[in-house]
């Protein structure tokens, strides 16, 4: 009794669902459950009343009128007139309006340094050397001398007081991370010395002023260095700020700098050891070379939040650019009524700055750790 | 950016030594200021008719031709003068420090102040008390009717102070809203945080006819709750600075009261009258006593005018401040302004 | 095979080849360099403030302050002394400070997990969201947030209003109970109520462990607590006495009412904070490996058990130390405050110092009430962490 069993074919399965194009990625993504779609539905629905209303405000009801008067009118979005007329103000400050070429072109150098030194392709020794230059040249251009006493060029010499807006914001953030990344380095090392007095006393400055807001900082700057000093001894507020900020930031900067430290593995230090490389040697040629490459992003990151914090010298009447904003708009009567599209144009600013430096963070990040994992 | 930090350590040096740490020299106040060739004075960031700048940079209003005055007897040029805006909060370090010669920013004459900041209060320059600014549409009539109401004030004023006084002296229960800025002061009340304004006078009347959109939606109530005289302050520890600068603003007053003025100073230096001639120097070298010259006078009326022609320029009736003499007249007119004899 | 040992060379304790003895030479000298430092700062201090006649010390503590405050945590006049306008001061940190912790942390969670949701238009919103609000700096949002609310809402003559609750320039004005000693009552009600809290939750772990049957950790508790206080209410005699606040003739009066400033303060601090926890959470939740997420899904938990059960416990471990940091951040961003007339420490020393021109020692105030706020919260954060860290066999 043999049985013949043909082969039978079994059905063929369905054809798996589409996952690519556009309606599986909203199904997926926006419909994907009754929760999703529910959420789907009342998002959209706010866009849709408010998103129009905004727009509206932003570009197609917006003025560029520099009449104030014309942006009282009834159903007139977002007067950026405003802006138009005050824009040298905001951004120069109270620097001399015929000479406000000179913070420009100071502000494109810095710029383009900050740039070109992001650039890996540029990195090397005359990348220091440019800086030297760089610094000098913006120094002559917006104080119209060089060290107080020369007059070169013919500039006119223009007081620190004077400086402000967006150069000063740079110059601020940049000339203070500059000179707070070696204090950093100093300071991070002691914390991790075995000599109990050293070390107490880079814990001690790292956690006071970790401790404290900047602006109480930035107060003593403006309020006890002077009582600081010996007498007949004055110095620049902008130099005062400058320190203050300098001094906050190498605190935060310095536990970045400890972290990189402490991710190396004991047995880098203990190789140099052997070796017979001194303290110094074992730091310079061995630790910080490898601790240093990987804190480049917190260190990046340390930048964004300085050049933010520069918003506080406003406090203690130093006119960066939310200061000059302050300036430009308070006391005229006329453009009053528009500050919110002042301080939205300096939030565009501020957010444009911080997000690239942010992005060019995270690039440098994925770098690190390619080259960690090779 | 790592591998460059050396030489950006030199780069921060020649910063540090371009932001200019001078080293001022040691002794009287006079010295440094005829060895540097300026006069540092400092001044209010932004008071209208008081002091002010224009964008050009260029500084005017009645504190500031105070020391112009002074520049102008000291070393002879009344732009030899270098401004340091303040706000209220840094005003007194910046005098203590030494970082200005002159604290030139409408600042009331107190005990406190004068007693345990270490400064002299040299004369005064303008007579002012403290009122409130409340909107025309609010139908205050009277400070009175604050009562539990809010009031944006400065801090660091003794407009502060005065206000919890009057509160408290009255039972009004006012709220204070204190700002760190002027701007943020004002700016506040123009957007209707609170109901009433209160500082000087002087400052009430500069805050609304330039700030205030439509002057004539604000209204200065009558009454005044203090008494303020403002005037400049110099550092202790320096008898013979602070003997010029008094005598600078005696002097100008002296001017007024004796008619001398801006046009027709080079005449009167032929002038008969003896007083005249004391205070142009023709008769008896009054500067030698002070450490300047002759003319020392003569050239800080050439260069800001007399008290009253200062007053007039900046904030009198043909001023946009437009506020009356009042107080500020001279003595022999019903004023206060009373100047001890240069003599 | 006898070699011999070579001897190692005889320690000499004071040569400068002794790295012991070089060590205390440098300690030496850096402990030489700071004293230098902090006696020469110190001495020109004194110097200067003798020359000038600048009166110093910590007496003027005791005098009448002379100075009213906007809005006091406690009765608080102008003829009490300078210690009592400070301690308003830091109550008024401390009230801005923990309510936007408690807040910011609530709103940064969402967003972070948020990251995470299956809804791109939800992701895509918090993505947007933390990349715009941490790019900005606090100060100019808080200018920015203290400008709509005072130019938005209407004027305090003609108020918006929801019931008893009134909404103006003069800020947010609500009907605040009469402090009565009924509401002692009630504070022991809510306290008994967290008392009750406690043993049900130690109940529904072991329920839990015992039967595998989850318990509501929320709505349950939450009934607990509102018992509790319901109860203190009756056996306080049902205290029912309101401020009610009227419109007046220039402003909204009596009532309880939290100002323009508080508001902005409030509202600018959290939103920026809450962009950076957000940060802080999706990190934490990213460092938990995929695999857990696949085991929760494979066991058939759904998302949000998945994400409250699975993901969020382990997650914690790396979020508690950077949310820490972000809560000191908080706190000391509050000082911001006197940019926009909110009563802080910060805002009354500066008044303190224009009044009694004490710089030094109101400076050292503001630092040594921030130093002792952030050293409190490592503290318990440290001791919340140690809580929170693997429980190793």
């Amino acid at each position: 009794m043999s049985e013949v069993t043909t082969f039978q074919f079994k059905p063929a399965r369905p054809a798996p669902v589409r996952s690519e194009g556009l309606v599986p990625w909203l199904r997926a993504n926006l419909f994907g459950s009754w929760q999703s779609s529910l959420t789907t539905i009342v998002v959209g629905a706010l866009l849709a009343i408010y998103l129009p209303k905004f727009l509206n405000w932003v570009f197609f009801a917006a003025t560029l009128t520099t009449n104030p008067d014309e942006c009282r009118a009834p159903g007139v979005g977002a007067c950026w007139g405003v802006i138009k007329e005050k824009y040298r103000l905001i951004i120069f400050g109270r620097y001399p309006f015929e000479e406000q070429w000179r913070p420009l072109v100071a502000t494109a150098l810095m710029l383009t340094m900050l740039v070109v030194s992001c650039i890996r392709w540029f990195w090397s020794r005359w990348l220091a050397a440019a800086w030297v230059v760089a610094l000098a040249v913006f120094f002559i251009l917006m104080y119209g001398s060089l060290f107080g006493r020369l007059d070169v060029f013919g500039l006119t010499r223009v007081t620190t007081d004077r400086w402000g807006g967006l150069p000063l914001t740079i110059m601020l953030s940049t000339l203070s991370i500059m000179a707070a990344f070696p204090l950093s380095v100093v300071v991070a090392l002691g914390r991790r010395s075995h000599l109990p007095a050293i070390r107490t006393i880079c814990t001690l400055y790292v956690e006071l002023i970790r401790g404290v807001p900047l602006i109480s900082v930035l107060f003593m700057a403006s309020f006890m260095f002077p009582l600081f000093m010996p007498q007949g001894v004055t110095i620049d507020t902008l130099l005062r700020v400058l320190v203050g900020i300098t001094l906050f930031a190498a605190a935060y900067m310095a536990e970045v700098v400890r972290g990189g430290l402490q991710a190396l593995p004991k047995g880098q230090t203990e190789a140099a050891q052997s070796l017979g490389l001194s303290y110094w040697q074992t730091q310079r040629k061995i630790i910080l070379p490898q601790a240093l490459a990987t804190v480049v992003p917190g260190i990046m990151n340390n930048f964004i939040s300085i050049f933010k914090d520069t918003s506080l010298v406003a406090i203690v009447s130093l006119y960066e650019l939310t200061g000059t904003l302050g300036l430009a708009l308070n006391s005229d009567a006329d453009w009053r009524p528009y500050k919110l599209e002042g301080y939205l144009f300096i939030t565009a600013i501020y957010f444009v700055f911080c997000f690239a430096m942010s992005r060019y963070s995270l690039w440098i990040e994925k770098q690190v750790n390619k080259s960690r994992l090779r | 950016m790592l591998s460059s930090r050396t030489p950006k350590l030199a780069g921060l040096m020649a910063i540090a030594g371009l932001l200019a740490i001078s080293t001022a020299h040691a002794g009287p106040v006079l010295d440094k200021i005829k060895k540097n060739g300026q006069v540092v004075c400092g001044v209010n960031t932004g008071l209208a008719g008081f002091s002010q700048a224009d964008s050009a940079g260029n500084w005017s209003g009645l504190d500031v031709d105070v020391c112009k005055a002074l520049a102008a007897a000291v070393l002879g040029d009344a732009n030899k003068v270098k401004w340091v805006p303040l706000n209220a909060q840094q005003r007194f370090a910046a005098l203590q420090s030494g970082e200005i010669d002159v604290l030139s920013r409408n600042t009331t004459f107190t005990l406190t102040r004068d007693a345990s900041l270490g400064l002299h209060m040299t004369a005064v320059t303008y007579y002012d008390g403290q009122g409130f600014m409340v909107p025309v549409k609010s139908k205050i009539k009277d400070a009175k009717q604050l009562k539990g109401q809010t009031v944006c004030v400065q801090s660091g004023t003794t407009t502060e102070k005065n206000l919890t006084d009057f509160s408290k002296a009255n039972n009004l229960g006012i709220k204070p809203v204190v700002f760190e800025k002027v701007e943020a002061a004002t700016g506040a009340y123009f957007a209707g945080r609170c109901v009433a304004y209160t500082t000087d006078a002087s400052g009430l009347a500069s805050v609304r006819n330039k700030e205030a959109k439509n002057p004539d939606e604000h209204v200065i109530l009558p009454q005044l709750i203090s008494k303020e005289p403002l005037g400049p302050m110099v550092r202790r520890g320096d008898d013979e600075w602070f003997a010029i600068v008094k005598w600078v603003i005696y002097g100008l007053v002296e001017a007024e009261e004796y008619g001398i003025t801006q046009e027709n100073v080079d005449q009167m230096k032929s002038s008969q009258d003896p007083v005249v001639q004391r205070i142009l120097g023709v008769s008896e070298d009054t500067g030698k006593l002070l450490g300047l010259d002759r003319d020392w006078m003569g050239r800080a009326i050439k260069a800001v005018g007399n008290y009253g022609e200062i007053f007039e320029r900046n904030v009198g009736p043909k001023s946009p401040l437009k506020l009356p003499r009042g107080a500020n007249n001279l003595w022999n007119k019903g004023g206060l302004m009373y100047a001890p004899p240069v003599r | 095979m006898a070699e011999s040992v070579r001897q190692p060379p005889k320690k000499r304790d004071w040569s400068w080849r002794s790295q012991a003895f070089r060590g205390l030479v440098y300690q030496a000298l850096a402990l030489a360099a700071v004293i230098a430092i902090g006696w020469w700062l110190a001495s020109n201090t004194a110097a200067n403030m003798q020359a000038r006649g600048i009166k110093s010390g910590f007496d003027f503590l005791l005098q009448p302050a002379g100075f009213d405050i906007g809005e006091p945590l406690f009765g608080y006049d102008s003829s009490h002394p300078y210690w009592q306008a400070f301690a308003v001061g830091v109550g008024n940190t401390l009230r801005v400070a923990i309510l936007g912790i408690v807040l910011a942390t609530l709103v940064g969670t969402l967003l972070g997990v948020g990251r995470f949701s299956r809804n791109a238009l939800v992701r895509g919103f918090c993505y947007g969201y933390v990349e715009l609000f941490r790019n900005v700096p606090v100060l100019v949002q808080l200018l920015m947030w203290y400008l709509l609310v005072t130019e938005l809402l209407p004027d305090s003559t003609e108020p918006w209003q929801i019931g008893n609750v009134f909404l103006s320039k003069g800020g947010l004005t609500y009907p605040g109970p009469v402090w009565s000693a009924g509401f002692g009552w009630v504070v022991a009600g809510l306290a008994l109520g967290a008392l009750g809290v406690w043993f049900y939750r130690r109940w529904a772990r072991a329920q839990f462990d015992a039967t595998g049957r989850e318990r509501s950790l929320f709505w349950v508790p939450l009934g607990i607590v509102i018992a509790g206080g319901v109860l203190g209410w009756f056996a306080g005699g049902m205290p029912n006495e309101w401020k009610i606040p009227v419109k007046g003739e220039f402003a909204v009066e009596g009532g309880s009412a939290l100002t323009p400033e508080f508001l902005a303060v409030l509202l600018g601090l959290v939103l920026y904070t809450a962009a950076f926890i957000a940060e802080v959470v999706r990190a934490g939740i990213q460092s938990v490996p995929r695999g857990q997420s696949e085991a929760a899904q494979a066991l058939g938990l759904s998302r949000s058990q998945e994400m409250r059960q699975v993901l969020l416990p382990q997650a914690l471990r790396v979020i508690i130390p950077p949310m820490t940091n972000q809560y000191l951040n908080l706190t000391k961003n509050s000082s911001l405050a006197v940019a926009i007339g909110y009563p802080d420490v910060v805002s009354i020393s500066n008044t303190a110092l224009n009044q009694t021109g004490r710089a030094v020692e109101c400076i050292a105030i503001i630092m040594a009430v921030y130093l002792t706020t952030s050293l409190a919260t490592s503290l318990f954060m440290n001791w919340y962490n140690a809580r929170a860290a693997i429980k190793e066999r």
